[in-house]
């Protein structure tokens, strides 16, 4: 097991502490729910597309760090992506912390590279990974709740 | 070997677990999980290894020697079972994979014989999920309602709320011993005098007090009593279904298939007699060999001292974590057993958790399948310290350091 510092790096201690975009998005034309019945973690993730451009994005919720962390920089990094460049960024993150010492494209992660330490602790991957399962569901419409158990 | 008399020697009790031998992480293992489940003492892992090694067989079944060598260790280990707990035959014990199948077991028994329309099920606020949802089955599949017995800011019963619950629509009261959340110990004489008096049977969820106290279901009064043997130290897989003979006696079977009959034609099938009734198919045989030996071996510790013990770890834990700041522990009922579930600040306890296993300490952080309860408490998780006999204050001591390093990280 890798030291704790990867794991609770300071740049995602500070995006629990004070999350980005986090709000309701009272003209959201997407939305979907993510909950993990396990732990509880419970996010509700808004958009605002503008025909294949995310606009606007916010998140509300509760869970733990890593949770937190990862809707955070979900938030700050998919707004102004197209829709097709928000699945790129989910398929690069998924590998980061699926395929643990992945070859990954740090430009693109930037700042989502410091859950890389996620990828040692099994228990947690769901944690990290739950807010983006979450966007998917968003970005299609879906109705029903997503759950990363 | 410990004594009756003499002191508590944990130091030489933990030698009988090999499990708690070994390092986490790189860090010797504090196993503060029992709530969850239990470790196994060696002269249990012993029991299973010698049925399998010379004795299996099927039991009730074959005229030859190991049949009838299976079958005498399957039944002694419910003769433990029967002394263990205090009933008054042999006959009243069910073996079941766990608490929650004999919860189940009685719902669809007991609960779809006597319960009907308008009929009302008294549970509590501080129940597991097993002692929840198998009524909320029953209650919608008959038109009966689930009555719920609140409970205070320490985590206690309302009695007064409880009596004043009961009425001449209720059919059953099943609440549990100890809480598995919040560690109450629920005074279930007086629950079941209460019930009694209206002619109202109670079943109790023993699954978290067994392990730490001496039961006696004669005295106690209840109905039924369930709990798991892997809880008590025992296998998983296996646990026991107690009810009052008069009970069992009256209610259908509750699955059917070989040993449960008596004699089968396509016409007619007869039931077989108690316990038989309610143990179709082979049976986990080597389950019920271990819980045996499982008991065996705190018979030898001895189930008072074992109490006094846990007691004195349970105060020095409550003692050190209420000296940390921002920790607030969540059940702090006057009679509780050793459970020290906690939040943290607005550290979340998944992050608590993590942080404690990098140091070897195993503790469950969630809902712990009572999600009731966090409601109860406005707040989604805890985290929870459960303590057994072989837990020492050394170990406490390591959580405090532990919670001092989740500090840390978070500062």
């Amino acid at each position: 097991m890798s030291d704790l510092t990867d794991l609770y790096q300071e740049i995602l201690l500070e995006h629990n502490s004070k999350p980005r975009n986090y709000r309701k998005l009272d003209d959201a034309t997407n939305s979907a729910e993510g909950f993990n019945p396990l732990c509880g973690d419970q996010y509700t993730l808004y958009l605002k597309l503008d025909g294949d451009i995310i606009q606007d994005i916010g998140f509300q919720g509760t869970g733990c760090a890593i949770s937190k962390a990862s809707a955070s920089m979900l938030t700050q990094q998919i707004k102004g992506m197209t829709v097709e460049q928000a699945e790129s960024l989910f398929n690069e993150v998924h590998k980061m912390l699926t395929e643990s010492g992945a070859e990954v494209d740090s430009d693109l992660l930037d700042e989502l590279e410091t859950l890389s330490g996620v990828s040692a602790y099994p228990t947690r991957i769901k944690c990290a990974i739950l807010v983006w399962h979450t966007l998917l569901a968003a970005l299609e419409g879906k109705q029903e709740v997503v759950a990363t158990e | 070997m410990t004594t009756t008399s003499g002191t508590f020697d944990v130091a030489r009790i933990r030698e009988d677990f090999p499990l708690l031998k070994q390092t986490v992480n790189g860090k010797p293992l504090v196993y503060l999980d029992n709530a969850a489940t239990s470790q196994k003492p060696q002269s249990m892992i012993d029991a299973l290894v010698r049925y399998y090694t010379t004795e299996n067989s099927n039991v009730h079944r074959g005229v030859h020697t190991l049949s009838q060598l299976a079958t005498d260790d399957y039944e002694a280990a419910r003769t433990k079972v029967r002394k263990f707990i205090n009933a008054a035959e042999d006959h009243e014990l069910i073996y079941v994979r766990g608490t929650t199948e004999g919860i189940n077991l009685v719902a669809q028994t007991f609960g779809r014989q006597n319960i009907g329309q308008g009929d009302e099920i008294i549970i509590s606020t501080m129940e597991h999920h097993s002692n929840i949802v198998p009524w909320q089955i029953l209650c919608e599949e008959k038109g009966a309602q689930l009555k719920v017995v609140p409970i205070n800011d320490s985590g206690e019963l309302l009695i007064d709320e409880y009596e004043k619950l009961l009425s001449p629509r209720t059919k059953l009261v099943s609440i549990v011993h100890q809480s598995n959340a919040l560690g109450t110990i629920n005074p279930m004489e007086a629950i079941i005098e209460m019930a009694h008096s209206r002619g109202v049977p109670v079943l109790v969820d023993g699954a978290q007090s067994i392990p730490h106290m001496t039961i006696d279901v004669q005295k106690m009064g209840c109905d039924f009593f369930v709990f798991s043997g892997h809880k008590l130290f025992g296998p998983t897989g296996i646990g026991i279904l107690y009810g009052k003979a008069e009970y069992l006696n009256a209610m259908p079977p509750y699955q059917a298939g070989g040993e449960m009959i008596r004699s089968v034609s396509f016409e007619k099938t007869t039931y077989n007699v108690l316990p038989h009734k309610f143990e179709a198919g082979t049976p986990n045989i080597a389950g019920a060999i271990g819980l045996g030996a499982a008991i065996d071996y705190l018979n030898d510790l001895g189930m008072e001292r074992i109490n006094t013990y846990e007691k004195e770890l349970l105060d020095y834990g409550t003692d050190c974590l209420s000296r940390i700041e921002g920790l607030k522990i969540i059940g702090t009922a006057k009679e509780k057993g050793g459970i020290l579930s906690f939040v943290l600040g607005d550290i979340h306890p998944h992050d608590i958790g993590t942080i404690l296993d990098t140091q070897g300490i195993a503790i469950r952080t969630g809902h712990h399948c009572a999600q009731p309860v966090m409601q109860r408490f406005g707040i989604p998780a805890t985290a929870r310290a459960s303590l057994a006999f072989y837990n020492t204050k050394a170990e406490i001591d390591s959580l405090v350091e532990g919670i001092d390093r989740v500090l840390e990280v978070f500062s």
